[in-house]
């Protein structure tokens, strides 16, 4: 090249204190970026502390129910609780069957488009699934749901009396586990794809079938991973407001029964029901329910991420 | 990786043990039963997608008209009726929120990825994933209460609703332009110092460019992402009848609203009321669908793939 390094158009003119002070200009606009991320966190915490302020000062019998926030929060969360852990229940064997199809037992020119189906579920808004829930699942849930209740009655799971239209918290749990799927594989098919080739090929040379080299070797390396998973998927369950808002009927109860219409409400879907009707303190016992709500999530994806970190750090070590 | 087929068993030698086969057999039914049963689960999980879209473009097209598109809901009661109003806030309150969200995070993930050394960057980088899993509603609640403040208890704006969906489209975009970042191999950066070129420019004229065209494939999953969010919105702008411009005065409708209004307070008869709310969800899950789409063959088309 003829042209020497001070014509290079990347190259700007002026001296070397300019050149700084554009760096300085720069990194600090990309610093205070940074910034404003974890102020945003924090801003939600205090913001909605504020907020919810008048509620936790409030004597016990002005806030909605008459017997103070816990007895206000404390039904609903054990709402949030029981459609949450329905659903990872379910989702967890799914997504294990899921991932493995996708990284060990579908052609390999067929695993990346597989992957993307199955991405395009996190990608589907969650108020289509609560009416997808409402108009398909749930009918379709009304014969099991009697099935159960006439067979299984005896677990109090399953007391019934079966709901005659699929509002239930059982199908809040199936559609809550077709949600969370997406983001349990996503950290799942990423470490099983990962197993160490010395392992698996080891495994197969041992004469080990297909099953066996799984079970040796890929499901020990993810196990975690799987459980990391998981707890991401829990907190997006716990958080999820319209599919539960649109399929469940809420009676208040407080209940382990999925399959009758009298089910417990949620946080999330308390605050988006009554939110847009509310005034005065009933609004600041919302936000204070949210904030408890923030604070669960908070906890589970702190947890979970501290998790998959440690996981990725060993792998790539 | 472990796609190779395995070797099927050797049959046993004529006059070996008997046990020898039985073994063999009973491994072999297994591993058949935990293909068929991964492969049943497979099926079970994306039956779910199929009938999603079946249901959603099936209803959605009785009122999936010229209507549908160019009126509000002013002075409809029962049939007819439209969703410009709502189509027109969502783009409004969405782009607000691109248009917040994408500086923020694209500088945010070049902290990360170009400067960033020690606790600062951990902190963030971890409290990015973190702030990922926020429930939406908690972050409609956080615009709320921020405007509440500002503003007085019982603010209804588009604004306040864009805001509240930047809260969950920052971390979004902050980790896909991060992985970009990271695909840009460092031969380039090198290649610019050696000319002297200071590291603003860098960035500026060689790194982002070769990013771009993942960066912006990030932003449209980012904008699909939170586009169907309903929660934060229906406790921020309001439900309203129609058409409003200005996301700084007054109630604003949107898409998804429009969908769960529609559905949970219909009128009598209730077919036009359902027939709307399940067109608005055909028009959703159409930008979503092509948001996705378009990233995709945008990013097989110009990405960076530079890394083998």
């Amino acid at each position: 090249m003829s042209t020497s390094r001070a014509d290079h158009p990347l190259v700007p003119r002026g001296g070397a204190r300019q050149r700084r002070c554009g760096d300085r200009i720069f990194a600090g606009a990309a610093k205070g970026a940074g910034l404003t991320i974890l102020l945003v966190l924090v801003g939600v915490a205090i913001f909605l502390l504020i907020e919810a302020w008048p509620a936790i000062t409030a004597p016990a019998e002005e806030i909605p129910g008459g017997e103070g926030l816990l007895a206000f929060i404390a039904p609903l969360a054990f709402g949030s609780v029981l459609g949450a852990a329905l659903a990872i229940l379910i989702a967890i064997p799914l997504a294990l069957a899921v991932s493995l199809f996708i990284t060990h037992y579908a052609p390999r020119r067929l695993s990346q488009p597989l992957g993307y189906a199955v991405d395009l579920l996190a990608a589907i808004p969650s108020i289509i699934y609560g009416l997808w829930g409402i108009a398909v699942l749930g009918p379709a849930a009304v014969g099991v749901q009697r099935w159960l209740a006439e067979n299984l009655g005896f677990i109090p799971l399953f007391e019934g009396p079966a709901s005659t239209t699929g509002r239930t918290m059982l199908v809040v749990g199936l559609v809550l586990a077709v949600m969370i799927l997406p983001i349990i594989t996503a950290v799942t098919r990423e470490v099983f794809s990962q197993t160490p080739r010395a392992q698996t090929e080891a495994a197969q040379a041992l004469g080990a079938t297909r099953w066996e080299m799984i079970r040796t070797t890929v499901l020990p390396f993810g196990r975690s991973a799987l459980i990391g998973g998981s707890m991401l998927g829990l907190g997006r369950a716990l958080g999820e407001t319209m599919a539960v808002t649109i399929i469940l009927s809420v009676s208040g109860a407080v209940t382990f029964n999925l399959i009758s219409s009298g089910n417990p409400s949620t946080i999330a879907a308390n605050i988006a029901l009554d939110f847009p009707e509310s005034s005065g303190l009933d609004v600041n016992a919302l936000i204070a329910s949210g904030l408890a709500l923030f604070a669960i999530t908070l906890l589970v994806n702190m947890a979970a991420r501290a998790l998959i970190n440690r996981i990725e750090r060993a792998a790539s070590a | 990786m472990s796609a190779t087929p395995i070797a099927p068993p050797r049959p046993a030698p004529s006059g070996g043990e008997p046990g020898a086969w039985a073994i063999s057999r009973r491994r072999r039914m297994t591993d058949r039963v935990v293909t068929v049963g991964v492969g049943a689960a497979f099926l079970l999980a994306m039956t779910p997608l199929v009938s999603i879209l079946y249901t959603v473009v099936s209803k959605g097209l009785a009122r999936f008209d010229a209507t549908f598109f160019t009126e509000s809901m002013r002075t409809t009661v029962g049939a007819g009726g439209g969703a410009a109003h709502a189509i027109i806030g969502t783009l409004i309150i969405t782009g607000l929120a691109t248009l917040a969200s994408v500086p923020i995070g694209v500088l945010a993930a070049i902290y990360l990825r170009e400067y960033g050394k020690g606790r600062l960057t951990r902190t963030l980088t971890f409290f990015v994933d973190v702030m990922t899993g926020i429930p939406s509603i908690v972050a409609g609640l956080f615009a709320y209460a921020l405007f509440a403040l500002l503003l007085g208890p019982g603010a209804r704006l588009g604004v306040i609703g864009a805001v509240a969906l930047s809260v969950l489209m920052i971390p979004i975009v902050v980790r896909s332009t991060e992985e970009m970042l990271k695909v840009v191999p460092d031969s380039l950066r090198e290649a610019a110092y050696a000319l002297g070129v200071p590291k603003w420019r860098v960035i500026l004229k060689v790194v982002l460019p070769t990013a771009l065209a993942g960066i912006v494939t990030g932003v449209m999953v980012a904008v699909a992402r939170v586009i169907g969010e309903t929660a934060p919105l229906l406790i921020t702008t309001g439900v309203f009848t129609s058409m409003n411009h200005n996301p700084f005065d007054g109630r604003m409708e949107n898409l998804p609203v429009y969908a769960f209004n529609e559905y949970k307070t219909p009128g009598v008869p209730v077919e036009p009321y359902l027939e709307r709310a399940w067109a608005a969800a055909l028009v959703l899950i159409a930008i979503v669908m092509a948001l996705n789409l378009a990233a995709r063959l945008l990013y097989r088309r110009y990405g960076t793939d530079l890394r083998r």
